[in-house]
């Protein structure tokens, strides 16, 4: 009995590597005749199910695309003339948009975030720091897809009024992943600044500190190395996320030229595609999701390897 | 004859150089107390919790030499230290039990508490139950307080009632041989006392080991103390002797407050 | 100058705490004023087909049911190996692993599910969407079993082995029931978490008009229903996805509180 148990555990643990390892190969796969067709240019490939005969250069101009790109990718389309046509997919703008999208998320929440964690750890009585803190928790506790029916019905018109240009675009859905992923960074920023002990911060009062001196000399230095990993997790995670951009990105296969500008991400251009995707779309999308899981594992690997060790 | 003999014993822990216990001998006397003192780090709790082979829940320890245990049943000596296999462990602590230094009940009934090692020792009859629970929390003086609540959680006793319950758990099992580990420092005076007179009370049928580093309490309950230093079983004699008449120099430096 | 520089320090802190309450604030108040002007009974009595959310809510549970159901018990057996078992590189391997697995993107799980569930199996299912949720849902709770088993102290691990018992049976009589709140907490959270998730649903089990139980097709789900009423054009499609908010929202929030309760309770 006490074997049975022993490798049950065993087992379910095992599970996980399992599981992990099983996500890589099994995106791999997929990815393979994408990768094979398009290899490394995928990456800076901008144009998605475009159609090209295939003895013209890939120097077409993207306004040809701009018209007919939101849904069904998978329209194979026999020009009249019958040269021979293909479809090509190259991943640069999902990819640009997912990086620009969490970019814009970190900066806006950083000072945010670390505020928060300041007043959570050092400024606010104990109860109130109780009660706020449950209430950035709730925060976070939201599903994501509320943040997408908020921002786009609520926050983006006014961010929109505010700075011109299109209501879904980066940097309204960079905005409101930012509001996402705050609560994450300011709970685990809090956490590393609660690990400072009691008698480094006394000793600097008692040299006659103010709280912003011992925060910025003391505290900060001491939790650096957990504060940068809570901001590098908070960008793994937000590289992931997907319902709330898909709200608010506007979903069209375009690099943005202005920071108002609709465009996509990988997790947008999966969602929106993989239903009705195939062939050689549905494997360009498996590859977009490799490459994101790719770096999703190795932005969080670095936070948790290099940064996070001392917390929790 | 002795109930255990520890014979040339050394011990190491895992990923540790250098032994923490060296060439210990050592015999516990049957139903006696006997006392193992000594400065901090000196090996007495490590000792202890040799005799039933706890630290095996931490593998890679080193052991050297032998612990011998008395089989009542044949008179013959066996060597605890051969044990390997799961069942026979479960066995040696069915016959040498031990008490914590920090009270440890369980997140049970009172009744459960004390039922525990009977119901994994496979004893099913409520009747059986329910009259050794009795007989143990009687014989842990616990009884009387708790008689009418044994459906209350443990948890709900005092750091004293703690300690007395898990005393009965351990002496519901009916062990040849008790280990306690420092178990009044983490109480106030008054359960102490009630402790120790509860260990006195214990070894007409028990044989008791008491790890403390109050050497009073030594001096007040054991027959036999064990002074250790550094790893080395420094001096062993009967308790009277070694408090008026030490033979070694650092036991007399130890039972004077010297160091320590 | 130093003492303003403080003030002004703490000041923007404070406000920075204010404008993360704001948001919350906000964004609670706009589930509850939009979502409340379309709430009506029958949203609880009528499928989607007939304008109501009866069974995308009741679809969203079962996912959620049935993901517990693998989830949870091989999480807390993994959790439980990984305090009580492993010892070495492996264990933390996989803890390290599980920890990863728990900031992964829901929508590459969602596309492993694709892949793995509904290629072969040539079509969308119920099942595929449970699995691909308790994919998400292991990690936490192997996470949160690993943490509050590592809370019981090592004495009580030890009296349980002193008295004869054979480790798994400390694990089980002693070592989980002392550590029973913190783990049903965690549970209770980690299902809150799943129940609110969209993406790995998308494309795996998608989600249905109709009152369903059937696992083997496409299931009602009412995150994936929020978003395609509100791509569509109608107003009272939208309104619906509202509705539909408010009462997710309210679901997630009072699972997590009461979750924060049962431990609150504790101290």
């Amino acid at each position: 009995m006490e074997k049975i148990f022993q490798k049950l555990s065993l087992s379910s643990a095992s599970l996980v590597f399992i599981i992990l390892i099983g996500i890589f190969f099994t995106l791999f796969n997929a990815s393979k005749p994408a990768i094979d067709e398009y290899g490394f240019d995928f990456i800076t490939n901008p144009d998605w199910n475009k159609e090209v005969a295939l003895d013209s250069s890939l120097s077409t101009a993207s306004d040809e695309i701009e018209d007919d790109m939101i849904m069904d990718e998978d329209e194979v389309m026999f020009d009249e003339d019958d040269m021979e046509m293909k479809t090509i997919f190259g991943g640069l703008v999902p990819i640009v948009g997912t990086l620009l999208t969490t970019l814009i998320a970190l900066v806006f929440a950083l000072p945010i975030a670390m505020g928060i964690a300041v007043f959570l750890a050092e400024i606010a009585p104990k109860n109130i720091s109780h009660i706020v803190g449950i209430a950035i928790e709730l925060l976070a506790a939201i599903p994501s897809i509320i943040f997408g029916m908020w921002g786009l019905y609520y926050f983006a018109p006014i961010v929109a009024d505010i700075v011109g240009g299109y209501q879904v675009s980066l940097l309204t859905a960079g905005l409101v992943l930012g509001v996402m992923i705050l609560p994450f960074m300011a709970a685990i920023t809090r956490d590393s600044m609660n690990t400072t002990p009691s008698v480094l911060k006394e000793s600097a009062y008692a040299l006659g500190a103010t709280k912003f001196e011992v925060i910025k000399d003391i505290i900060f230095p001491y939790s650096k190395v957990g504060i940068i990993g809570s901001i590098i997790l908070a960008l793994g995670r937000a590289l992931g996320e997907t319902m709330a951009v898909a709200f608010l990105i506007g979903s069209i296969f375009v690099l943005p030229s202005a920071i108002n500008d609709p465009t996509i991400s990988i997790p947008v251009a999966m969602a929106n595609n993989f239903g009705e995707a195939s062939g050689l779309g549905e494997s360009a999308l498996f590859y977009l999701a490799l490459i994101l899981f790719v770096i999703s594992f190795g932005v969080i690997s670095i936070a948790k390897f290099y940064f996070l060790k001392k917390v929790k | 004859m002795p109930v255990m003999n520890i014979k040339k014993f050394s011990f190491t822990y895992p990923g540790v150089d250098a032994p923490s216990l060296r060439n210990i001998n050592l015999p516990i006397e049957k139903n006696k107390i006997t006392a193992l003192i000594g400065p901090s780090g000196c090996g007495k709790s490590t000792l202890l919790r040799a005799m039933n082979r706890i630290h095996d829940l931490y593998p890679g320890n080193k052991y050297d030499g032998k612990i011998e245990f008395l089989d009542e049943k044949t008179n013959q000596y066996r060597n605890i230290l051969d044990i390997k296999k799961e069942n026979e462990f479960i066995q040696l602590r069915q016959q040498v039990g031990m008490i914590f230094q920090k009270p440890t009940p369980f997140p049970m009934s009172i009744f459960d508490n004390v039922a525990y090692g009977l119901k994994i020792a496979g004893i099913k009859n409520k009747t059986e139950l329910q009259d050794r629970v009795e007989v143990a929390l009687k014989g842990s003086a616990l009884w009387k307080e708790v008689h009418d609540r044994l459906n209350l959680s443990a948890m709900g006793l005092s750091g004293g009632q703690q300690q007395r319950l898990c005393i009965a758990r351990a002496v519901a099992v009916k062990p040849e041989v008790l280990l306690f580990d420092e178990p009044t420092s983490a109480l106030d005076p008054i359960s102490t006392g009630a402790i120790e007179e509860l260990i006195i009370e214990l070894k007409k049928d028990i044989s008791i080991t008491i790890v403390t580093h109050n050497m009073q309490q030594a001096s007040r309950i054991s027959d036999y103390t064990a002074f250790m230093y550094l790893g080395d079983l420094v001096e062993y004699d009967k308790t009277e002797n070694i408090f008026l008449n030490p033979a070694e120099k650092r036991t007399e430096d130890y039972i004077t407050g010297r160091f320590g | 100058m130093r003492l303003l520089t403080n003030k002004i320090f703490l000041a923007l802190s404070v406000l920075s705490a204010l404008i993360g309450l704001a948001f919350l604030g906000w964004i609670l108040i706009t589930l509850f004023i939009k979502g409340l002007s379309s709430f009506h009974f029958s949203l609880f009595l009528d499928d989607l087909i007939e304008g109501g959310l009866r069974n995308l809510i009741i679809g969203q549970f079962i996912l959620a049911g049935i993901a517990s159901l693998i989830g949870i018990p091989l999480g807390m057996a993994a959790g439980i190996y990984l305090q009580e078992y492993g010892r070495g590189r492996y264990a933390s391997l996989i803890r390290d692993l599980s920890d990863i697995m728990m900031s992964a993107p829901s929508i590459v799980i969602g596309a492993f599910v694709y892949a793995v569930v509904v290629i072969p199996t040539g079509g969308t299912s119920g099942f595929a969407g449970a699995i691909a949720l308790a994919i998400m849902m292991l990690p936490v709770v192997i996470n949160t079993t690993d943490n509050m088993l590592s809370l019981v102290p090592r004495e009580l691990r030890e009296a349980g082995i002193s008295l004869g018992a054979s480790k798994y049976r400390v694990i089980i009589d002693i070592i989980i029931k002392a550590a029973k709140v913190g783990i049903m907490t965690g549970i209770l959270l980690a299902f809150a978490r799943i129940i609110g998730e969209t993406a790995p649903l998308l494309f795996t089990s998608e989600t249905s008009n109709y009152f369903s139980l059937d696992l083997s097709e496409s299931f009602p789900s009412l995150t994936v229903s929020i978003y395609d009423l509100a791509n569509e054009p109608e107003e009272s499609s939208r309104d619906l996805a509202w509705a539909a908010s408010f009462i997710l929202t309210a679901l997630v929030l009072v699972i997590n509180l009461v979750g924060r309760f049962i431990t609150r309770n504790k101290h």
